[in-house]
């Protein structure tokens, strides 16, 4: 129960989900089935950009996978094990939309919180936590607290917080949601130098088209009522990418795919609406 | 930063200034209104006779009903009996000082008890449903019925007079804790709850590393209400307890000749409303103490660029829970 490190077989899938299903109770906040028949398997190393419509379930699927929230059908696996023992051994960090840092601690205080709670002691905390803020640049900012940062600056924040334990998964929903669309590109390119500084697999929840293909290397698009996988988009863009990959041909015609796969879930979707 | 505590600093002493302008303007605006009734009364009474009771004044403002300002505060600094020692302001404060030690005892085991009763609540929907009934049902029953069986109860347990007292006290002083406590401990996000999920915190983590910080802003309002209905608990169980020295005792003498020396009365409340403030400024202190900085006070105009979790939701929740809390009490 303390900062994973004990390595995962070599082959194991870092995520396995065969023909899960989630079905809300009736009487919750959006009673019905909002995931089904849902297979993916997400290699070691993976960008997976999880991609639909409002209501599609990418999010529970996130939770799912997180042992946040458990399926009702299907089974799940992370890194070989369940998602309990993957949350309970601190195999994965998470980032959500927005930066949920704790507001009376500073930023390094923030930062080591996990692995305050993971029983980290002083110095090592004190050490990780520094090496996190310089990864993602805010080293001056360590002794701020969270109101004094900006939005941009609060979610790096958090990502350094995630990876501070250096999980071998890390879940982001929808983390630069609420980001300007100059500072999210920042973001987005800062996101792939620690993706590949560090080796984490990543699965990234979005609702921007150019966003999940500059990042992915594989774009799964979903469709509402119920959540289902409706295409899968491999992305053979090169794997160091910059601001001019946003412009390359090649970026142009995986966004179009991307695009038609999701025109396509909407006008379903549309046809079966009672 | 260290300019930014100076300048907090420097804020800080310009609002105590402003905070003692404003009581002391207040405090003459009612010395005036007191006195310009009583001599715009007594005016009218002798062009008119005949207007008491025909034309009825809410209160008579004659020397019995309302004594002069003057006469109030003379009678603290004159003997408190005829041929003794001590004025009445030292009797007074003695007194004062003696139902506040006990007040401060039901204060303190009112906000522990309370604190309890509020992570019980937030821990279980099951408790929260079977025991919230009981904890608003406590407040129903009136003080007055209650302090007499509480202090019989005592008396036959052997306990120690003031303890009865005390657990009035602490009876009342409870209630508005748990009640913001409540609202504080539920107060943090979805999503910093799914964080610590996600850490594989203990609930025990949870409550100390999120909740309880998160429910500071929530409870110190709370507590300045806990604070005067614990002194309110101590004066009224005083009564049934025979108690001589405290202010309860002070101030049913002092009604009891009202119409021989009214300004006598008019003195305890005033010394029991400053309890009342010097208890309740008290724990204002205590909040500064206790209370980091960030969830005190939040300067928007100081922040680097717009923030994406905003404090207004926070900022705007104690209040709330604060009205909220008042207006149960009221």
């Amino acid at each position: 129960m303390t900062v994973p490190d004990a390595p995962v077989p070599a082959g194991t899938p870092a995520l396995a989900l065969r023909d899960v299903g989630r079905v809300c109770a009736a009487g919750g906040a959006s009673p019905g089935t909002a995931l089904e028949g849902i297979d993916l398997t997400v290699a070691p190393g993976e960008f997976v950009s999880l991609i639909g419509p409002s209501g599609c379930g990418k999010s529970t699927l996130l939770r799912l996978v997180a042992d946040l929230l458990t399926p009702s059908s299907g089974s799940l696996s992370v890194n070989g094990g369940t998602a309990q023992t993957a949350r309970l051994e601190r195999r994965y960090g998470m980032v959500f939309q927005a930066a949920t840092l704790l507001e009376w601690r500073r930023i390094r205080a923030n930062v080591e919180l996990p692995l305050e709670i993971m029983g980290v002691g002083t110095a090592e905390r004190r050490d990780r936590a520094q090496q996190m803020l310089d990864l993602v640049g805010l080293s001056d900012f360590a002794e701020h607290y969270p109101w004094q940062l900006s939005g941009g600056m609060q979610q790096r924040v958090a990502i350094a917080r995630a990876l501070s334990f250096s999980p071998s998964i890390l879940l982001m929903d929808e983390p630069f949601g609420a980001l300007d669309e100059m500072t999210r590109e920042r973001m987005q390119a800062e996101v792939l130098r620690l993706w590949r500084e560090t080796g984490t697999t990543v699965v990234f929840v979005t609702h921007s088209i150019p966003e999940a293909v500059f990042l992915s290397t594989r774009v799964v698009v979903m469709s509402p009522r119920p959540g289902r996988i409706a295409d899968v988009v491999p992305v053979d863009l090169p794997a160091t990418r910059d601001d001019d990959t946003r412009e390359q041909q090649r970026f142009f015609e995986l966004t179009t795919q991307v695009r038609d796969a999701l025109r396509t879930v909407d006008a379903d979707a549309g046809s079966t609406r009672p | 930063m260290s300019s930014g505590a100076r300048q907090a600093r420097r804020t800080g002493v310009a609002e105590a200034a402003r905070t003692v302008r404003s009581v002391a303007l207040l405090l003459l605006a009612g010395i005036v209104v007191w006195e310009g009734y009583k001599a715009a009364g007594q005016a009218l009474l002798s062009v008119w006779p005949s207007v008491w009771p025909s034309f009825p004044l809410p209160v008579r403002p004659d020397d019995r009903s309302m004594p002069h300002v003057w006469d109030i505060v003379g009678t603290l600094f004159a003997p408190a009996r005829r041929g003794g020692e001590d004025i009445l302001l030292v009797i007074l404060l003695d007194a004062a000082l003696y139902t506040w030690r006990i007040a401060l005892v039901g204060f303190v085991g009112g906000t522990l008890f309370g604190l309890a009763v509020a992570v019980l609540l937030v821990r279980s929907r099951l408790a929260e449903r079977s025991l919230m009934p009981y904890v608003i049902g406590s407040q129903m029953i009136p003080v007055l019925a209650i302090a007499p069986i509480v202090v019989i109860w005592g008396g036959r347990a052997g306990l120690p007079t003031w303890a009865p007292v005390a657990f009035i006290s602490g009876y009342l002083a409870f209630y508005p804790v748990t009640i913001g406590a409540v609202r504080g401990l539920r107060s943090p996000a979805a999503t910093a709850t799914e964080l610590m999920r996600s850490y594989a915190a203990p609930p025990r983590t949870v409550l100390l590393q999120l909740q309880l910080p998160a429910a500071l802003p929530y409870l110190f309002p709370a507590l300045r209400i806990a604070a005067t209905a614990s002194i309110i608990g101590a004066i009224v169980g005083e009564l049934p307890a025979g108690q001589s020295e405290g202010l309860g005792r002070a101030i049913l003498g002092f009604a009891s000749s009202f119409s021989a020396a009214p300004q006598r009365l008019f003195a305890s409340v005033l010394v029991s409303a400053l309890l009342g403030i010097v208890f309740v400024g008290l724990v204002a202190l205590v909040e500064r103490l206790v209370v980091p900085a960030p969830l005190r006070h939040r300067d928007p105009t100081e922040t680097v660029g717009p923030a994406v979790s905003g404090p207004a939701a926070s900022v705007t929740g104690p209040s709330a829970a604060v009205d909220a809390v008042a207006g149960g009490r009221s």
